[in-house]
């Protein structure tokens, strides 16, 4: 404003505002960190994957003996569902790893509570646990075969365990981590012992149980598999048992994309339970 | 105006030989003491001087200290927490209403938020509230279960000198409202003076000085100050 006289006398006058610009003009610092997330990144790998497959499947780079090509595997796929005979192993896999995932998520979450909120459950529940932990589950097979007999009962039990342990563990432990703070709060409050579980102790042990549930929902497939691998008359494993013996690598094949999928569809699905009961994280996180 | 000055002749609190020991180091080492119903009282100390467990044994939450002595409180007791001890997992308006009751709790819930300045904030997740908002909430849960006595255990500690300053203004006129006795835990000679209408300072277990504020005066401030940074054993000039 005060140059409006001299401009017109000067050229200069304009010039020395944007030389200060340039003068003030701070270069960014090198980014050393990775930048920008790429869109659909999860995928790209395994897509590139099955591209290298089926492109040397293509190519008669690959023995169809050991790695049959990708159409062959969907194509015995669709010919097994038709058949009806997929359709029947898995539903049998389902009821087993159901069953005995249910069973086990009951037994983690009550065993958790007695032990949790109280010392006398603590006494009686917390030690015998962590030596249930401390042997490994898949080692009581022979064992559960001679008490239960080899029908579905013994491999129930076995994926209940796989089931319980993790979710007993991770609830336990956030029970007896809630904070002491809240605790004090609730016997100010005057809740009582019933409000105090519903309100405190359980919305607070509530991440600790989805850890162990997420473990859980692992555990119930890894025993599966192990189960109908080694004594099974039917079911998804006893169908690749089988054509192990039979040398069909397509329907193993299969087998291990249903296994997959399995895994794939329970996990997201607890994520987004996971989601939506622990909302109130969120708020925290971002 | 009968039953106010009735309440005014029968202590709230009533506190005789109250001892309190941790691992063999008396803390509280005989305290009597009586708070009038409608008194706001201050209770100075230095940091480990028992302020804190005095008030906790008035709260009935010291499980597990050894102690003797009789001690009565009425039956509605709420306290104040440093921090505002909101559950993270739930909303404003539930946190308020924690072990409140009845049909009408949740009007009284709204009504006790909008006193304290946060109508309109019943849905939000404490982690969204700022600090002074987040001890507003835990005032409000205070009052709406309409305490006979309010125990408040440095509640503005945590808080930067601004919102300081604004909260004293609030629990000051909260208290003129709903006339609880109060009974405020600090460290803080000067919130101590503004606030409160008796300060006491407990000291080797007792309590070593009681003092009626009258801010009326001219200078009273500064004249209290001395006389409680003095008893408190702090000198301000330089050393």
């Amino acid at each position: 404003m005060t140059t409006t006289t001299t401009t017109k006398t000067t050229t200069t006058a304009p010039a020395p505002p944007a030389t200060v610009e340039e003068e003030h003009q701070v270069r960014r610092r090198r980014r050393l960190s990775p930048g920008k997330r790429l869109p659909a990144t999860r995928i790209t790998g395994p897509l590139l994957v099955l591209a290298l497959w089926a492109a040397a499947s293509a190519a008669g780079q690959l023995d169809p003996g050991a790695i049959p090509a990708p159409w062959t595997v969907v194509e015995t796929g669709i010919r097994l569902w038709t058949e009806g005979t997929l359709t029947d192993d898995v539903l049998t896999s389902l009821q087993r790893a159901g069953a005995g995932f249910a069973i086990g998520l009951t037994a983690g979450v009550v065993l958790a509570l007695a032990s949790g909120l109280s010392r006398i459950g603590e006494a009686l529940i917390d030690g015998s646990v962590q030596l249930n932990r401390a042997v490994p589950t898949l080692g009581l097979i022979p064992l559960f075969i001679l008490w239960l007999g080899i029908g579905e009962t013994f491999k129930i039990a076995i994926i209940a365990i796989v089931v319980y342990i993790p979710i007993y563990l991770n609830t336990h432990a956030a029970l007896s981590g809630i904070d002491h703070r809240f605790v004090e709060l609730a016997e100010v409050q005057g809740l009582s012992r019933f409000a105090f579980v519903r309100q405190v102790v359980v919305p607070g042990a509530l991440p600790g149980f989805f850890v162990g549930l997420r473990l859980g929902v692992t555990g119930s497939w890894l025993g599966l598999v192990v189960l109908e691998q080694i004594n099974a008359t039917s079911g998804l494993g006893y169908m690749m048992f089988q054509a192990q013996n039979y040398g069909q690598t397509d329907v193993i094949l299969v087998g291990l994309v249903v296994y997959g999928l399995f895994g794939l569809v329970s996990d997201t699905a607890v994520r987004a339970i996971e989601r939506r009961v622990l909302s109130w994280r969120r708020t925290l996180s971002s | 105006m009968a039953p106010h000055t009735e309440q005014l002749t029968r202590p709230a609190v009533r506190l005789r030989g109250l001892t309190r020991s941790f691992e063999g180091r008396t803390v509280l080492d005989g305290v009597d003491l009586d708070l009038p119903a409608g008194q706001f009282t201050a209770l100075l100390g230095h940091s480990g001087s028992g302020k804190s467990t005095l008030l906790r044994a008035i709260a009935g939450i010291d499980h597990g200290v050894a102690g003797s002595g009789t001690l009565t409180a009425p039956e509605r007791v709420s306290v104040v927490f440093q921090d505002s001890r909101l559950l993270p997992w739930r909303r404003i308006l539930p946190n308020v209403l924690l072990g409140l009751d009845g049909k009408d709790a949740g009007e009284r819930g709204r009504a006790a938020l909008a006193e304290v300045g946060l109508g309109g904030r019943e849905r939000a997740w404490p982690s969204e509230l700022s600090g002074g908002e987040q001890q507003r909430a835990a005032l409000a849960r205070s009052l709406v279960r309409e305490p006979e006595l309010l125990l408040a255990d440095e509640p503005f500690g945590a808080l930067d000198a601004l919102t300081r300053i604004k909260m004293h203004a609030l629990l000051r006129q909260l208290w003129e409202r709903h006339r609880p006795s109060v009974l405020l835990v600090t460290h803080d000679v000067d919130e101590a003076i503004v606030l409160a209408d008796r300060v006491l300072v407990l000291e080797d277990g007792r309590i070593g000085l009681d003092l009626t504020v009258d801010r009326d005066g001219p200078d009273a401030h500064r004249a209290y100050r001395g006389r409680l940074l003095k008893a408190l054993g702090v000198s301000e000039d330089a050393p």
